[in-house]
């Protein structure tokens, strides 16, 4: 019985000393990393992700012992984990709305729109001969969209709508009679035209350009197109809100329009 | 000194499991009362009322069964086979045939596109009959049955399993052929089993829904099953999503209780 118990403690004392050792390592390994270590929460649209991983490098070069931590997510899901009380410093949104909510629920402070980004026609590459315009769209055999709930999804709605007026009245039920599946974010649409499952749809150009190879780019006129605003805003409660600003700061700095504009985004001047 | 580390065990012991099980109950039990009483009865009507409900609804009873009605008759002649093969290329295809079990669903939706998509290993003869599998109900079925048939396949290896073997061989030795040993001997007597593993298979293709967002899509009234609509509700109508998923539970929640009882006797 003793002769157990004692055995028992002494393995209890070896979880204990492997535990602590365990613990001292981490901590020099992160005080070798980072001296003073600062996380700066950036909840962040999906689409932004490739982006803003760039921008976050310099960030961190910039301000020693801050790392920039992101969730990338849907601007829907961000909105709603802020709303039930996720520690964000820094929300950047797909669209308006879902920035405006949480602006008159008083959860983020002076939004200002940063970049743009415009929808396009993306085309299996195989079958890019046959759908050269927008009004080819009905050519192809199977379509994706995005739900109507999805900022992607309404905007595709409107853009139906609008060419409407100039490819004839029957344009969006003869692109709607095509559709094969509405996918509830814009890399799945991408997904299943790179994949070669579906023939086209409408993605961000943001979006189209990570399968350049893959599918090919049908730019939709300026007059018949709708152009996503992306909002950003440090969150009233930020945890750092000094970061949170340069963060925003740095977003709409030069260098952040560059890194934007090579991934596809574009300037919103021209409204 | 024993005695009172007797006493404290007393004590400790039996706090500690009360404790730690507790811990899991409300873990498993809070997130379904909170989908039961957060609304009322009246909102979770109103929530049923979404345009997407009646469709799903159809589509999801229409092709469950469909796939139940696969796995079954596809599934018991299987079953059969592994149950009385002996050897080991037997033991490794009862293997492989649970593995859809573990895999993560939107393994098995890519998986799913390899073999049956355009661009899949059979896309191109099944292209010749112009038969075009993603984005149909019919892709639907084979999401389903692929995530769900291993359920009732082991469910009935193990049932034909544990047929008495001398009980078959007096049935073959009466001279009865093998159909008639299985149909008149095999199947009566593992029948509560395989319906078991039958509702198994039938819940778990009713939840059915990664494979299914890939391989098939989602759209209203051809591809999009309850939980599918569940997901694309919950971009603009909680409220809909939460009473189609009380729907789902009291479901699935009956079928557990039927294969209980049908185990008990």
């Amino acid at each position: 019985m003793t002769n157990r118990i004692r055995r028992s403690s002494s393995a209890a004392r070896l979880i204990f000393l492997g535990a602590a050792w365990a613990l001292l390592a981490a901590r020099s390994g992160g005080a070798a990393a980072a001296p003073a270590s600062k996380e700066l929460l950036v909840f962040e649209a999906a689409s932004l992700k490739d982006v803003f991983a760039k921008l976050a490098q310099r960030f961190e070069k910039d301000n020693a012992g801050v790392k920039v931590v992101a969730n990338a997510a849907g601007s829907h899901e961000l909105r709603t984990q802020i709303e039930h009380g996720a520690a964000a410093d820094v929300m950047a949104s797909a669209d308006r709305k879902h920035m405006d909510a949480l602006l008159s629920a008083g959860l983020v402070v002076a939004p200002s729109v940063f970049t743009c980004n415009e929808p396009v026609v993306v085309v299996r590459a195989a079958l890019a001969p046959a759908i050269k315009t927008l009004a080819d769209l009905p050519n192809a055999e199977r379509i994706v969209v995005g739900v109507p709930d999805v900022p992607i999804g309404a905007y595709t709605l409107q853009i139906l709508k609008k060419a409407a007026t100039k490819y004839g009245a029957d344009f969006p039920a003869r692109v709607e009679a095509k559709v094969a599946s509405r996918e509830l974010n814009v890399r799945q649409v991408l997904a299943k035209i790179a994949l070669g499952e579906a023939d086209a749809g409408v993605v961000y150009r943001s979006d189209a350009i990570t399968a350049r190879g893959k599918v090919e780019i049908v730019t939709i006129p300026a007059d018949l197109n709708v152009i996503a605003d992306y909002p950003i805003a440090a969150l009233k409660a930020a945890p750092h809100p000094d970061l949170a600003r340069r963060w925003i700061d740095l977003v709409k700095s030069s260098e952040g329009a560059a890194a934007l504009r090579d991934a596809g985004f574009s300037a919103c001047a021209a409204r | 000194m024993r005695r009172g580390r007797d006493r404290l065990i007393a004590i400790v012991w039996p706090v500690a499991l009360g404790t730690l099980s507790g811990a899991l109950l409300l873990l498993v039990l809070l997130p379904i009362a909170g989908l039961l009483f957060t609304s009322s009865p009246g909102q979770l009507l109103r929530g049923l009322r979404d345009p997407l409900v009646a469709p799903a609804i159809r589509l999801t009873i229409a092709t469950t069964l469909a796939s139940l009605a696969l796995i079954v008759v596809c599934g018991t002649p299987l079953a059969w086979l592994i149950a009385r093969g002996r050897g080991r290329a037997w033991r490794f295809l009862e293997t492989v045939i649970q593995l859809p079990v573990v895999l993560p669903p939107a393994v098995a939706g890519v998986a799913l596109l390899l073999a049956f998509g355009r661009r899949g290993l059979l896309g191109p003869e099944l292209a010749v009959f112009g038969i075009g599998l993603p984005f149909s109900s019919a892709a639907v079925v084979l999401a389903q049955s692929f995530v769900a048939a291993p359920f009732y396949v082991q469910a009935a290896v193990a049932a034909f399993r544990r047929l008495d073997p001398d009980l078959l061989l007096v049935a073959r030795t009466l001279s009865a052929a093998w159909p008639r040993v299985f149909f008149t001997v095999a199947l009566p007597l593992s029948w509560p089993a395989l319906a078991g593993g039958a509702a198994l298979s039938w819940a778990r293709a009713l939840g059915e829904f990664g494979a299914t967002l890939m391989f098939a899509g989602n759209l209203t009234g051809r591809t999009q099953t309850l939980p599918l609509t569940i997901y694309t509700a919950l971009e603009s109508d909680l409220q809909t999503a939460q009473s189609l998923s009380i729907i789902l539970v009291a479901v699935a929640f009956a079928l557990l209780v039927a294969i209980r009882a049908g185990g008990r006797r």
